[in-house]
Formats: C-alpha cells, sequence, structure tokens
C-alpha cells in the first residue's frame, strides 16, 4: 500500500531527478508513520479507544500496552530492513539484493538455532552475537560461490546463491530443531518472522546494535553514490573503496542480524521500499538511505495491522504478509528487461 | 547407389555407434543393482534385523511376531514408496532439465514441487481432505506453478525461469508456514513432510494410489520420450528435426504430473529432481539418459531415507532433510565452478 502511494505520487518526468518529489516523499513518510503506529495501537482483534493508552486503570490497558511494545518493535525491526535493503543493493549494486534474498537472514537464523540448540545459550544477549556471524558468513558466502564464475557476481547468480544457500540452511536448520524438542516449540512461530509476542526487553537488547548499524548506513551515503559510479571512478573521487564496502557490510550485518535476532526472517521489506523509494526521489542515497528507513517501518507496521485483521480470527505474521505482497514487485523487477547492475 | 563402401569404415560407425548405447546399458544395469542393494538394506538392516529368508517367508505370507509388523507396516512400504517417488521425481527433473536446457530448472527449484505441496497442504488444513482429493490438489498446485512460471517467462529455459521460480516459491513456502500456524493439532513430522519431504507417514493405499497414476503416466512418457533427446538441441534444432515446440510442451506436462504425483505421496523431497539428472548424465558420459535419472532419483530417495532414519540414534530425520543438506551445496558447486548456464 505505502508502495502504491509513494509512486502514485511520482514528480512529473520532466523535471530533473524526480527531485520536487522528495518533500511530498517527506511529508507522506511522516503522516504515514503517525499513521501506522496509531492504527498499530488501537487496531486490533479488538478495538481500542484511544483514552485506554493513557489510562493505566481501565482492563484494556494491557492489550494496549502490549501493542505499543509491538508497534516500536515493528518500527525498530522495518526501519532496519528498510535501510539493510537499500544498502545492499548499494553495495552490490544489484536490484535483487534483499536480506532474504541472499540468505542473510537465514544465516543469522541458522546460527541462532545452532546457539540454542547445541551450545544451549538461552540469552538473548548471548545469541544476537551469533546471528551477526551467521549473517556475515552467509553474506560473504554468497558472495564469494556468485563471483567465482568466469562472468563474476551478477545479480541472477547472486539471488539463485542466495536461493540455494537458504535451502541448504532451512534443511540444517530443520536437522537440529527435530533432535531438540524443546528449541522447536520456542522457534515454531519465530521462524516466519512475526513482531508479535515479544516482551520490550527484547527491544532494548537489539536497540543498540541497530543504532550504530543504523548511523553506519546513514554516514555511509556519500560512499555508496560513489560506488554506484563503480569502483574506478569512486576511486578517482578519492573514496577508499576497500574501507567503505567494509563500513557498509558492517553495517548490514548489524542491521540484518539484530532484526532477524528480534523478529525472525522477513523477506522483501528490503527488496519492495528502497525501488519504491528511489523511483521518486531518484538514486541520491542521501534520499533513498532515510526514505528507506522511514518506509520500511510504515510497511512491517501496516503489514503487521492487515495481518491481525485480514483473516480473522487468527493472525498473519509479518514474515508471511511481506512476502505475499513482495513477490509480485520481485517478478516485476525479474520481468523488466534484462537485469543491469544498478 | 553404387558407391564402394569399404568393410572397415561400417565397421568404424558401427563400433562408434555401439559405443554409447553399451555404456547406457551398463549405466542402467549398474544403477539397477545399486537400487537393488539400497532396497535391501532399507529393508533389511537398522536398528531391526531381518534376514533374507526370513523376509521371503514374510512376504509370502507366514507371519512372524514382531518381524511381520515391522516388515510390511514400516521397513517395506518407506522402500517401495522410496522407489517410486525417487523415480518419479528423477525423471522429472530430467525431463525438465533436458527440455529446458538448464541444469538448474529442475521442478524442485523452479517451484512446482513447492506449488504442489501448498495446494496439497491447503486441501488438508482448511478442506479437511484426504487421500485422491489431495492428489488432485497437488496436480492442480503443479499444474498452477508451471503456468503462472511459464507466463511470467515465456518459453525460454535461462535463469530468468529459475529465479521467477525461486520467488513463486519463496512466496508458496510463506503460504504453507501459515497454513500450518492456523491449524489446531501442530504436529512437527506433517509440517515437516509438506515442506522439505518425509516418507514417515506411508501407507499401502498411498503407495497403490501413487502406482496407479505413475502406471497412467508411463505409457505416455515412453510415446513422448523419444522426442526428448531432440528436444536437447534446443527449439530450432528440434522443429527441423520434427519435433514441434507442442510436443516437448506435452512432455513437460507429464514431468508436472510425475512431480504432483510424487508430492501428493511423500512430500516435496528437496533437490531430488535437481541432483537425479546431472548424475546420470555423468555417469553416462554427457549423454542424458531418463531411465538413469528415475534410477538415481530412486537410489538417491531411499539411501537418504536410510541414513534419514538412522544416523542420529532416537531422532527420525524426514528424507527431505538429508537431500536438503547435501543437495544445496552441490547447487553452490555448481554456481562457483561455472557450470550453470550464463544465458539470463
Amino acid at each position: 500500500m505505502t508502495v502504491q502511494t509513494a509512486i502514485s505520487v511520482r514528480a512529473d518526468p520532466r523535471s530533473p531527478a524526480g527531485r520536487p518529489g522528495t518533500r511530498t516523499a517527506v511529508v507522506l513518510a511522516v503522516l504515514a508513520l503517525a499513521t501506522a503506529g496509531v492504527a498499530s495501537v488501537l487496531v486490533g482483534a479488538r478495538l481500542i479507544p484511544p483514552g485506554v493508552v493513557l489510562d493505566p486503570s481501565d482492563p484494556l490497558h494491557a492489550i494496549a500496552a502490549a501493542r505499543v511494545d509491538r508497534t516500536l518493535l515493528g518500527l525498530t525491526v522495518g526501519g532496519a530492513l528498510g535501510l539493510v535493503g537499500a544498502l545492499m543493493q548499494g553495495l552490490t549494486r544489484n536490484p535483487l539484493a534483499d536480506p532474504g534474498i541472499l540468505g542473510v537472514n537465514a544465516g543469522a537464523s541458522f546460527a541462532m538455532v545452532l546457539a540454542i540448540s547445541a551450545f544451549g545459550v538461552t540469552d538473548l544477549h548471548s545469541y544476537v552475537w551469533w546471528a551477526f556471524a551467521g549473517a556475515a558468513v552467509a553474506m560473504v558466502l554468497v558472495h564469494a560461490v556468485a563471483s567465482a564464475g568466469r562472468d563474476g557476481a551478477t545479480p541472477v547468480k547472486v539471488a539463485i546463491a542466495g536461493a540455494a544457500l537458504t535451502a541448504a540452511v532451512s534443511s540444517w536448520t530443520s536437522g537440529v530443531l527435530l533432535t531438540d524438542r524443546q528449541t522447536m516449540e520456542s522457534f515454531r512461530f519465530w521462524q516466519v518472522g512475526t513482531i508479535g509476542g515479544r516482551a520490550s526487553d527484547v527491544l532494548l537488547v537489539g536497540l543498540p546494535f541497530l543504532a550504530v548499524g543504523a548511523v553506519l548506513a546513514l554516514t555511509s551515503a556519500r560512499s555508496l553514490n560513489a560506488l554506484a559510479l563503480g569502483d574506478d571512478l569512486a576511486r578517482g573521487l578519492g573514496r577508499r573503496v576497500a574501507l567503505d564496502r567494509l563500513v557498509i557490510g558492517v553495517a548490514v550485518v548489524l542491521l540484518a542480524g539484530a532484526a532477524t535476532a528480534l523478529a525472525g526472517p522477513v523477506a522483501f521489506v528490503g527488496l519492495i521500499v528502497p525501488h519504491g523509494v528511489r523511483a521518486v526521489v531518484g538514486p541520491d542515497y542521501r534520499r533513498v538511505l532515510p526514505l528507506s528507513l522511514a518506509y520500511g517501518a510504515v510497511l512491517v507496521l501496516v503489514a503487521d495491522v492487515v495481518g491481525r485483521v485480514v483473516l480473522p480470527p487468527a493472525e498473519v505474521q509479518v514474515g508471511i504478509m511481506t512476502a505475499v505482497v513482495g513477490v509480485p514487485v520481485f517478478l516485476r523487477l525479474v520481468r523488466r528487461g534484462r537485469i543491469g547492475a544498478l | 547407389m553404387s558407391a564402394v563402401v569399404s568393410p572397415e569404415a561400417v565397421a568404424v560407425v558401427r563400433r562408434a555407434r555401439r559405443r554409447p548405447i553399451r555404456r547406457t546399458q551398463w549405466v542402467i544395469g549398474g544403477l539397477s543393482l545399486a537400487l537393488l542393494g539400497v532396497v535391501a538394506a532399507r529393508t533389511l538392516l537398522g536398528d531391526f534385523l531381518i534376514t533374507v529368508p526370513d523376509f521371503l517367508r514374510i512376504v509370502t505370507g507366514t507371519e512372524i511376531p514382531g518381524a511381520s509388523y515391522v516388515l510390511m507396516e514400516s521397513k517395506l512400504p518407506r522402500a517401495v514408496l522410496g522407489v517410486l517417488v525417487g523415480g518419479a521425481f528423477g525423471v522429472a527433473g530430467a525431463i525438465f532439465q533436458t527440455t529446458l536446457r538448464n541444469p538448474l530448472a529442475s521442478p524442485d527449484i523452479v517451484g512446482v514441487s513447492v506449488g504442489a505441496s501448498a495446494f496439497a497442504v491447503f486441501s488438508i488444513v482448511t478442506l479437511h481432505q484426504s487421500g485422491p482429493m489431495v492428489a488432485v490438489a497437488a496436480v492442480a498446485g503443479a499444474l498452477f506453478v508451471a503456468v503462472l512460471v511459464r507466463s511470467q517467462v515465456g518459453s525460454s529455459g535461462g535463469n530468468r525461469l529459475v529465479l521467477v521460480g525461486v520467488g513463486v516459491s519463496a512466496a508458496l513456502l510463506s503460504v504453507i508456514q501459515y497454513l500450518f500456524t492456523r491449524a489446531d493439532v501442530w504436529d512437527v513430522q506433517l509440517l515437516l513432510q509438506w515442506l522439505t519431504g518425509s516418507l514417515s507417514r506411508v501407507d499401502w493405499p498411498t503407495i497403490r494410489l501413487l502406482a496407479v497414476l505413475l502406471g497412467v503416466l508411463a505409457p505416455l512418457l515412453v510415446w513422448l520420450a523419444r522426442s526428448a533427446r531432440v528436444a536437447e538441441l534446443g527449439e530450432d534444432a528440434a522443429a527441423g528435426l520434427g519435433v514441434t515446440p507442442r510436443r516437448s510442451d506435452a512432455l513437460l506436462l507429464v514431468a508436472v504430473l510425475l512431480v504432483a504425483a510424487g508430492v501428493a505421496a511423500a512430500g516435496p523431497i528437496a533437490f531430488v529432481s535437481f541432483l537425479a539428472g546431472p548424475i546420470a548424465r555423468a555417469l553416462n558420459a554427457g549423454r542424458s539418459t531418463l531411465i538413469g535419472a528415475g534410477l538415481v532419483g530412486a537410489v538417491i530417495v531411499v539411501g537418504a531415507d536410510y541414513v534419514a532414519t538412522y544416523l542420529v540414534p532416537d531422532v527420525n530425520y524426514p528424507v527431505g532433510v538429508v537431500t536438503g543438506a547435501f543437495g544445496a551445496p552441490f547447487l553452490l558447486w555448481l554456481l562457483a565452478t561455472g557450470r550453470a548456464p550464463r544465458r539470463s
């Protein structure tokens, strides 16, 4: 929905780089965030009147409090996923880059399952580190495999390598889980990707990592702009390409790993949002990155709210909603002529 | 025509033509022996040993307390189902890979298996169906995905097809997971059967149904398969040699039905169709062979089921976990060594 609105306000094609769209996009992002946030607190299996949120004596207050936690988690996870999608697309110059498609989420979740099951790690403080390690290994592995062939890491090969890694890792994950009934129970709902039913302290554990990742990401807009011209030109412009890539890679690992640790593997947010944003404000990462963060948060919240009411009485988890919305966008990207580098 | 043909030249040509045929015969013979070996291991070995004389006595009707039950209700049906499903997946995979001329374009990677699985799960969880209706749903799902993917990419078999299939699979997998979070009963084995494939919920009626389906498809397949080798040469060359695109499409349709029948019986066992074709081809010195691929598929499924059941004591892995754990790295290796086609 948000992508649709974003695209519908596309600036007049004659204006250079769609710049007049930027202000509209920013205003819309603020409005959409506010609306989605309020809706996420008030809408659900049971509608809550706004006054309840501030009134601790009301019987519905507990529901409201749980929904506030859930909304905050959705905002942070969604922002992180939108941002990480833009970062990965810029870093690899691959329009299909998304932490879900490229196997980064799968790597993180496998590492966490391994930590919980094989090493007896029970504390979120500890296994968030495993999620980072898994995300980093998966990212490096996918690119190593995809770039090994004769023609280097084409977008198509990277995406297929990501899918293969996801398939392998999910087999291993099921293999570990089946030996361990208890882990399976706690993993059951986490595996589909959801922001519901988490305590607020979960968010506090992830927040520092997400904050560092977001700062690294937002400050690397200039290096992404330079990298978009190709490594040689970026070097000519005075960038230290290897260092830039390392910083962006660390940001990707922090954001994707922490988001996966908090909400489970949520795919396609990082794919849809940056493309929608780019269609409105043009390719400048100084605008793409912050807006991807905002619209990622909006998309996850909206998906969550719609998932709560679309098929009562049960909820549709965020991860499932984003997959169902995201696949048509993915197919459109694949179909659209040749898949060039960004 | 009175051209003088030297007998030596005739002999050379004859030898050259005979060599691949003989090689194929050897490969098929060897694979049949291997299949017999893994089936014997699956039925006789494991944590409950059954001797060959006992096996023969039980199969011919003698009741041996304990052993009869284990053999007739668990070991033998699993082995038989493994052979049928593996054969179906292997042949279907080889048809896809040769007709589309892309080793990555096997039904389990382009989403056909997952489509069959998603529709089957929908019919079980939401419509409370069982038996033949699940098979019908699986066929509908496989056809739906095949037509959807085809409509997205046209008739080219390049990697764009694979990518579209990967996307469609991702969406359908999440649909399966969603259907299961809604189900009242949480049955891990059932979920894993429909996500990765498993032989653990086998019974004889399922085997009978599958055997009937495969029996119907087999003559069709034999009739159409003559065109498979020509279709491998590409659309234009095939058309020139009298194989119309419609005939290749019919062959693909049979492959889709084979996959659907297999999925309805055992779930989308990961990577069997993908692995069987290339392995059979490598054994056969680079020539594709559908029978060989079917045998390789059967050996993989029965062997992987043996490993899955007895590798870790007290844990029954579904067979799809084992094939996925080894098959997916093989796909990565194909990509890394650049053997996958580079057409997009």
